[in-house]
């Protein structure tokens, strides 16, 4: 059996597809709205912003997070900027270019449509947090000052100095928290969601768990809203926060939702590498580095100079040489994996050999330290505490990392799942980035989801529900699904296995780097086919789990977690297995140019892989909803 | 991943570790002897090899609140020889690196304390009651759609760079903890300082004064200027904004009464 | 194995309720006080004018080195305020009674913030008057006159105590105090030396007590400019460095002999 995915792209030309179709939703009645509960899953950009706004209409909001307060969510580490096509630089922007530069940005893997109206309220966005307060960066005369990001031509990149994640998830707690103030958002905080409950169909509710009393529970709803970022932690060591995982989304799609495009990963290039076994997360530094900082590594293997006494023929600034229009600059998929190539070719620096250089001597020499500290000194400070290493008078050592997931839970315009009555939002869904994300559209996308996408087309799938209560917490469907959680939270404890949850967590995400990280290939796909079961196989026989389950216990917390990387990341190894070309962030050794760029096959795989839950010990079935460009020319992507 | 290949520094240290099973439970100290700690990985990777070395024996581990691990979240924050997050001036205790201690150092572990910030288990505390100040009234009503283009509301460059400075805040608690007196004046003041400076959050800047005050005031205790806060703050909040706070509540007190009065 | 709860929880965070619930708002300006920042400005303005007048008095004692006739004559200008346009000795009430007001507020506020600072401290944390760590606390910003405040506090209230006794009512000076003789009751009183040490080690308490009550006033009163906030600790080092200066000088000359 297999499910239809039905995209709900409304009609009419590009521009004119969001206005229709929010003149064409079904709306639902002010005075009714507050008869409506729905669940939001997470609070981070997208979570809050949707929570928030859903309250502001009216409806009743129950919110959910695993942290302590929502302000700690992973979106506040995103440094560099949001994007907004706002022309403020007067420079050519327009809705249209983002649009067009998305598109192709995702290498012509994304929706048009989705990505058409991301464009357009992104212009709405910047209005909505500079009116909450988000201190935005100023230019003398007090107007919004801009920067260009990661390898756009113009300046349409807003941020708030380093910290802009921070700045704009604040401004969305603190939206939340005033609707909190209000009555109108219920939050549940240090709230484990560990299954959805979909009753004839629909997705009715949630099981959760409380982290600090072990307390599983069931709550029901009207909708079910998931916006619980991305799965980036199945590679273990990723920029994504300790606690980062697809735990909700990967329940959502056991219950039914179709998973899509897994196995795109974006990796960034700028990141500090490993420095030793123990590394539990690696630290991104902010792109907009590479505006200013040069990229090389030496032209030896062998030469065992500092960095300062190696000349300037001895040095391969190889992204400056191979591209020489955008250099530094190019794409981040692009960036990653000439770092991999050069490391591989036994060129990386650093004590373990597993970095380039990114260097800011000249940038020193030109504009003097004080501006480089003025634009980069909260980065540079960061480097400085986590290496020990003084980046003014040496060389920074980046290498990539796992960072973002464009792949993610399938949505169709209204960015509902195919199972009625749930939504994924952010990075949990599949939807605007293609095959991969541009710089400072991550921001952008979660809070156009939440503030602007889904306030508008959640009424369509509850207008025809006035009148019907949420369905019982005491039904059969949810006292199951509660058993069911109860049970496999506490038969984690009975394991009496002698390895940890961290253990095997380090070992799966070994795996899926070595061989469905930057760079795939079939043979490497088929080993981690073979070898990830047999590893989940050993986990879910030997983990060990110490405490109880009735009071706070992170082991067990990430238990579950772990367990539900253990099946994705097979999913993920297939997805890669099955698409036969390169595109943006999955990159497959069979298939480049003879400058070794990403060779697309738009002819057999310019579709969406939708993968359908058929069954713990079945293979997903694939399905797909084919990608239609209409606008937007496909074209191989150069950045020579 | 990590080859293996380059030589690592490692040290050996003497913990004092608190553990407590529960908020209502007696807590004591757990000394540990940590061996073959690498010298470049940073305290929280420290603790994740103590712990997996207590599971070995079959205890259970230390639990402490952690998240990004690069210093923004605000999650993680405990107690390290007496100072919050250790004796790195402006780093969470994620960002501390082990090369900071020397080989053989005790090393005493704490949870931060205060009657409003209950130990939940071993270093993890409950920082509920920031929420609390915050859904008093740090916030800007704006609801979505109502926003004027974002060029309408011009903010000058010192201004938004105020602001910016106040809204560095993490709520990470390091103030609290610090504070002899177990005051939240910087945690509320950074968000008043951030907020009531800006030409936005002028038609709610008393109410939110006056109400964030009065929330925190029920939390946490009086501020007597010390300054333990400003010194243990990972971010260097200034506590000039704690000189806002005053000022901006005294004026809302006096303000407040007269717009009341007219009505 | 589910347990039963209210099913409106609002997640864990309840579990951290205030420590304190708002009592009865009392009529302006009064309900400014019910609260610690409020409590915190009375402080500061009673300090400021506490301060005001350990200057002055600081700045008139210094008479005693003019001689006899012209410390006498001050003592007595002070009775005359106001001249003949009101009864004698009135202004100087009004003085007494206003510094009395002043005295009692400081005292109440600063007793009432360190019981809320107690009650906001862990109990099993709270030792001898301060909040400690089981492994103890390394302060960092924390300085001898800032810790100190609730000690040199009282030591300067006994302090003012003992000085009215000696000088203004001459409990202990028996038949040796002339009333209306200021100079001759200071120079009897100081020359005896355990007085003259308690009048030493009362001055410094209250210079130190000056020296953090200062900085801290400005800091409470929201004085607060970037381009000064600099000098706000220079001027409470000056200011509490004179009247240490002036004060000392008091009972170090009388018992050198300088002043008989």
């Amino acid at each position: 059996m297999s499910v239809a995915l039905d995209a709900r792209i409304p009609d009419g030309p590009i521009a004119e597809k969001w206005d229709n179709h929010k003149f064409s939703v079904k709306l639902v009645n002010p005075a009714n709205k507050r008869r409506f509960k729905i669940l939001v899953v997470g609070t981070g950009l997208a979570g809050a912003s949707a929570a928030a706004s859903l309250a502001e209409l009216g409806y009743k909001v129950e919110a959910f997070t695993f942290h302590d307060s929502p302000r700690r969510a992973h979106s506040i580490a995103a440094q560099g900027g949001i994007n907004a096509a706002k022309n403020y630089r007067n420079d050519g922007d327009s809705v249209y270019r983002l649009f067009y530069d998305t598109v192709k940005g995702g290498d012509y893997r994304s929706r048009e449509a989705n990505v058409y109206r991301l464009s357009q309220v992104s212009l709405n966005i910047i209005d909505q947090c500079a009116a909450q307060g988000v201190p935005f960066a100023r230019e003398y005369g007090g107007l919004l000052a801009n920067r260009s990001f990661g390898g756009a031509q113009v300046s349409r990149t807003f941020y708030a100095r380093g910290q802009t994640g921070q700045q704009l998830l604040l401004g969305a707690y603190q939206a939340m928290a005033s609707q909190i103030a209000a009555g109108g958002v219920t939050l549940h905080n240090r709230t484990d969601v560990l299954d959805i409950v979909v009753k004839d169909g629909e997705a009715v509710g949630i099981v959760t768990r409380d982290l600090l009393t072990g307390e599983v529970r069931a709550h029901s709803g009207h909708a079910v809203v998931l916006a619980t970022g991305g799965y980036g932690n199945v590679y273990y060591l990723s920029t994504n926060a300790m606690n980062c995982n697809v735990t909700a989304a990967w329940r959502a799609h056991r219950r039914g939702a179709a998973f899509a495009n897994p196995c795109y990963t974006q990796i960034h290039p700028t990141c500090i590498p490993a420095s030793d076994e123990f590394q539990s997360k690696l630290t991104l530094m902010s792109e907009s580095l590479r505006n200013d900082g040069r990229i090389w590594v030496p032209r030896n293997s062998d030469d065992a100079r500092a960095a300062a006494d190696i000349g300037d023929a001895d040095r391969y600034y190889f992204l400056e040489e191979k591209y020489p229009a955008f250099g530094n600059l190019v794409p981040r998929d692009v960036a990653s994996r000439n770092a991999k190539t050069v490391v591989d070719q036994g060129l990386g620096v650093g004590p373990l050999r597993n970095g380039v250089y990114l260097d800011f001597a000249d940038v020193i020499a030109r504009d003097g330290e004080s501006v480089v500290r003025e634009k980069y000194g909260n980065l540079l400070d960061m480097y400085e505490r986590i290496t020990g290493e003084d980046p003014y008078r040496s060389p920074m050592r980046i290498y990539p990392a796992t960072h973002y997931t464009m792949g993610g839970l399938w949505v169709d315009y209204n960015l509902m799942t195919n199972v009625p009555g749930l939504y994924a939002l952010g990075e949990c869904n599949f939807s605007d980035h293609g095959a991969n994300r541009l710089g400072a559209s991550a921001l952008m996308q979660g809070l156009a989801d939440g503030y602007f996408v889904l306030p508008y087309t959640i009424g369509d799938y509850l207008a025809p529900k006035l009148g019907a209560a949420p369905v019982p917490t005491d039904d059969p469907a949810f006292a199951a699904a509660v058993a069911e959680v109860d049970d496999r939270t506490r038969g984690w404890l009975a394991k009496r296995g002698t390895k940890s949850v961290d253990h095997y967590h380090r070992e799966l995400g070994k795996i899926v780097w070595e061989y469905c990280g930057m760079a795939r290939n079939r043979t490497g796909l088929e080993k981690a086919l073979s070898e990830i079961p047999a590893l989940r196989e050993e986990f879910r026989a030997n983990v060990k789990v110490l405490g109880s389950a009735d009071t706070t216990n992170q082991s067990l917390e990430q238990v579950n977690r772990v367990d539900d990387f253990m099946e994705m990341a097979e999913l993920k190894v297939r997805d890669a297995l099955h698409r036969e070309e390169s595109c943006g962030g999955h990159f497959r050794e069979e298939h480049q140019t003879p400058e070794g760029e990403a060779l697309r096959d738009d002819e057999n795989f310019s579709y969406v892989a939708a993968w359908d839950w058929q069954g713990p010990d079945q293979p997903q079935e694939l399905v797909k909803e084919p990608l239609e460009f209409e606008n937007v020319k496909l074209t191989q992507r150069s950045y020579k | 991943m990590s080859a293996g290949n380059g030589h690592q520094a490692t040290m050996r240290l003497k913990l004092r570790i608190w553990r407590q099973a529960g908020p209502d439970e007696p807590g004591s100290f757990l000394d540990v002897d940590a061996h073959d700690i690498p010298e470049d990985c940073s305290f929280l990777e420290m603790l994740d090899i103590v712990n997996e070395r207590l599971m070995d024996d079959d205890i259970e581990p230390v639990t402490f609140a952690h998240d990004c691990r690069e210093g923004i979240c605000g999650t993680c924050g405990v107690m390290i020889n007496g100072r919050p997050h250790g004796p790195e001036k402006a780093t969470a205790t994620c960002q501390l690196h082990m090369r900071k201690f020397r080989d053989g150092d005790e090393i005493v572990i704490e949870p931060f304390r205060a009657a409003s910030f209950p130990v939940i288990k071993d270093l993890m505390v409950d920082r509920r009651a920031f929420d609390r100040i915050i859904e008093s009234g740090g916030f800007i009503s704006a609801p979505t759609g109502t926003a004027p283009d974002a060029n309408e509301i011009p903010v000058p460059k010192d201004v938004a760079d105020f602001a910016m400075d106040a809204a560095a805040c993490i709520g990470c608690g390091a103030c609290v903890a610090a504070c002899p007196n177990s005051a939240a004046q910087l945690f509320t003041a950074a968000k008043l300082g951030h907020l009531n400076v800006l030409p936005q959050g002028q038609p709610e800047r008393w109410r939110r004064a006056e109400a964030m005050v009065e929330t925190m005031e029920s939390f946490f205790g009086s501020c007597t200027n010390h300054g333990e806060c400003t010194e243990a703050c990972p971010k260097e909040i200034s506590l000039d904004f704690i000189a806002v706070l005053n000022r901006d509540y005294l004026k809302a007190k006096v303000k407040n009464r007269r717009l009341a009065s007219q009505t | 194995m589910a347990r039963t709860v209210t099913p409106t929880g609002a997640g864990s965070g309840e579990r951290v309720p205030p420590l304190r619930r708002r009592r009865r708002e009392l009529p302006w300006p009064l309900n400014i006080y019910q609260t610690s920042v409020g409590k915190k400005y009375v402080m500061a303005v009673t300090g400021i004018g506490l301060l005001a007048f350990v200057v002055v008095h600081m700045i008139g004692n210094l008479h005693l080195y003019e001689g006899p006739t012209q410390l006498n004559e001050y003592a007595e200008a002070l009775r005359d305020l106001g001249g003949h346009l009101v009864p004698r000795t009135l202004i100087l009430w009004v003085m007494r009674i206003g510094l009395l007001a002043m005295f009692v507020l400081h005292i109440h506020s600063a007793w009432s913030l360190k019981e809320i600072s107690r009650r906001s401290s862990p109990k099993a944390n709270w030792v001898s008057g301060n909040k400690r760590y089981a492994g103890g606390q390394d302060y960092v910003a924390v300085n001898f006159a800032s810790r100190t405040m609730r000690w040199t506090g009282p030591i300067i209230g006994l302090y003012v105590l003992f000085h009215l006794a000696d000088l203004t009512w001459g409990w202990w000076l028996g038949g040796d105090y002339i009333r209306g003789d200021v100079y001759h009751n200071v120079v009897e009183s100081l020359s005896s030396l355990p007085v003259a040490i308690i009048y030493i080690v009362a001055n410094v308490a209250l210079s130190v007590h000056i020296y953090h009550g200062m900085w801290s006033a400005f800091q409470t009163l929201g004085v607060n400019n970037p381009r000064f906030n600099h000098l706000r600790r220079g001027l409470a080092t000056v200011i509490a460095g004179a009247i240490l200066v002036g004060n000392l000088s008091f009972p170090i000359m009388v018992q050198a002999g300088v002043v008989a």
